[in-house]
């Protein structure tokens, strides 16, 4: 199940086509603080993959690499065969086709929920008005609040806040969705209605890379389940095999300790 | 308030008249002299320009505070020609009678400097602002460079190096109009003081606001306009404001140069042999004026800050 990293001399950009996104080497570094080590990692297009961690362990950098909120020292990475570089240009073709809901929903406070939502459909894909509300009320729809659409940010709770942060990610269309602990900030009676948002999207065929601790979620939508600790991938493997049989002692501690309580 | 009112002469030809009529205070003063306080010495035949001026400040200003003026967008549109057509109504050329700047004077000299200052210091604070979080050293060095050395110097040093060092720098033969050099030098002072509000405001973002226009594509200038400086400038409304009043209060400054704003003209007039002792009334009503307009702007601002209130609070 495991999937191996090719080989370097084999590595082509014409392979990292084929991938939603190719990590290759990746290193980073905060000052003297190496935060991520070596880290290769293919993401085929639809797959659903869940990182999890300890805290500090590099899995938030990690995924914010991918739309380059945060830019790697060494190695290559490929978003749908796309090099992330120092080009500009890249970069702004990648972030269009990436979305990302963040841990505190970064939801814009002037905005109403609404112009939230077709912010970037009209100034970043020039969409006209009148469609971008189309598409908007579609997408707030599927997580269940177009009641909310004229009501600002700060009126909502976090459950609701979180869920148009993702309908407003989707509003671009993108072809990756990046989720960096998304229920980590909610009270526990939200997570689900969030989590909710998030199986259905699964079942949509967009590729989409978690980082959570919502082990439910992992089993249930998860195609992958990658552990990270120290800026090192330990392990990865489909969910019931990463759950019911991990190899590494790590990982074996880390699942005990979320686990058991 | 007997001394004010009830007991105020408000007609005469001279302070013995007055206290001849009461025994308060001699308002005839300003009576007489109310031209002089508005207009300065801007030629009587002219004076029309000038009024048509604060009639065309009225209808710009009007759409542009009131979200609810009809017509706005087009109003709007509009309002970016009202520098230049009053520019062309009080200075002349192109048809009417060229009038030169150092005949303006009192109120309206105030208005010029102070709108001017207004209108110009913000964009370019903004500007300022920004440059000094830019990432481009030449753009950042520039700007530090520049709010420092301003803040660092007094607005009357700036005056008088507008009013007589620019000279020895320009090739002999080159003349630059003083009211224009006063504008230059008032608006960039403000500036430097505008783009460290602004800048307050800009640290109070918070990154997410940052990450989430980054991630969503939006480019650097789409991304301040539409999601940073609304923010920023909202939180530093009060701050704005604050050196908006002190700017417009600062115009008074320039009678050390030698054009005669309302207290320049409150002086001219004490000087008068008929109205020598009655500062009082002259310097109160010019007090009265600066109070009307700077409270105007503080009880704006307050509507402002409302009217933008999003957060709800619960």
């Amino acid at each position: 199940m495991t999937q191996k990293p090719e080989s370097a001399n084999e590595k082509t950009k014409s392979a990292a086509g084929n991938y939603a996104v190719t990590m290759r080497d990746v290193h980073k570094w905060y000052g003297k603080f190496h935060v991520l080590k070596n880290i290769n990692l293919n993401v085929e297009v639809g797959e659903k993959i869940v990182i999890c961690g300890p805290s500090g362990s590099g899995k938030s950098t990690l995924i914010r690499c991918i739309n380059r909120l945060e830019e790697h020292q060494q190695g290559e990475i490929f978003v749908e065969g796309i090099e992330l570089s120092h080009d500009i240009k890249n970069i702004e073709i990648i972030r269009r086709e990436v979305g990302m809901v963040f841990q505190h929903f970064n939801l814009f406070p002037h905005l109403t929920v609404l112009e939230n939502c077709t912010l970037a459909p009209i100034w970043v894909r020039k969409m006209p008005l009148a469609e971008a509300n189309a598409i908007a009320m579609e997408y707030l729809e599927r997580v269940k609040i177009p009641e909310q659409a004229d009501k600002y940010p700060g009126q909502l709770s976090g459950g609701q806040q979180q869920r148009v942060a993702i309908a407003r990610s989707l509003c671009m269309k993108p072809r990756i969705l990046l989720f960096d602990e998304p229920t980590s900030a909610l009270d526990p009676e939200m997570i689900k209605e969030v989590l909710d948002v998030m199986i259905q999207l699964a079942s949509e065929g967009i590729t989409m890379i978690c980082v959570t601790h919502e082990m439910g979620f992992a089993r249930t939508v998860g195609d992958r389940v990658i552990f990270m600790d120290n800026g090192e991938i330990i392990e990865e493997n489909n969910p019931d095999d990463f759950f019911l049989n991990p190899q590494h002692e790590r990982t074996k501690l880390f699942l005990s300790q979320i686990l058991n309580h | 308030m007997d001394w004010l009112f009830l007991d105020a002469a408000f007609t005469g030809g001279s302070r013995d008249e007055c206290s001849a009529k009461a025994g308060g205070a001699c308002w005839a003063v300003i009576g007489e002299r109310l031209n002089l306080f508005t207009y300065g010495f801007y030629p009587v035949a002219e004076r029309w320009r000038v009024n048509l001026s604060l009639v065309l400040l009225i209808f710009t200003l009007f759409p542009i505070l009131f979200e609810k003026a009809p017509y706005r967008k087009y109003a709007l549109h509009i309002a970016v020609a009202f520098p230049f057509v009053t520019a062309w109504l009080l200075v002349g050329g192109l048809g009417l009678t060229p009038v030169e700047t150092d005949q303006f004077g009192g109120f309206m000299l105030t208005l010029v400097i102070g709108i001017t200052g207004i209108g110009f210091s913000l964009p370019i604070g903004i500007l300022l602002a920004l440059g000094r979080q830019s990432k481009l050293p030449a753009i950042q060095i520039f700007s530090i460079g520049f709010i420092e050395f301003i803040r660092g110097v007094p607005l009357i040093t700036l005056l008088f190096v507008a009013s007589t060092m620019l000279n020895y720098f320009l090739p002999p033969g080159v003349t630059f109009d003083l009211l224009l050099r006063v504008l230059i030098m008032v608006t960039l002072f403000a500036s430097a003081y505008m783009a460290e509000v602004i800048r307050g405001g800009l640290q109070a973002i918070p990154k997410g606001q940052f990450e989430a226009a980054d991630s969503m594509g939006l480019h650097y200038w789409s991304a301040m306009r539409l999601i940073v400086l609304p923010q920023a400038i909202k939180i530093s409304i009060p701050g704005i404001v604050n050196t908006f009043i002190g700017l417009y209060k600062d115009t008074t400054l320039v009678i050390i140069i030698g054009l005669l704003d309302p207290l320049g003209i409150g002086r001219a007039s004490l000087a008068d042999t008929r109205w020598t002792g009655l500062s009082t009334e002259v310097y109160l009503f010019v007090a009265i004026f600066f109070f009307i307009s700077c409270f105007g702007m503080a009880r704006y601002s307050q509507h402002l800050e409302k009217k933008l209130e999003t957060d709800h609070k619960r």
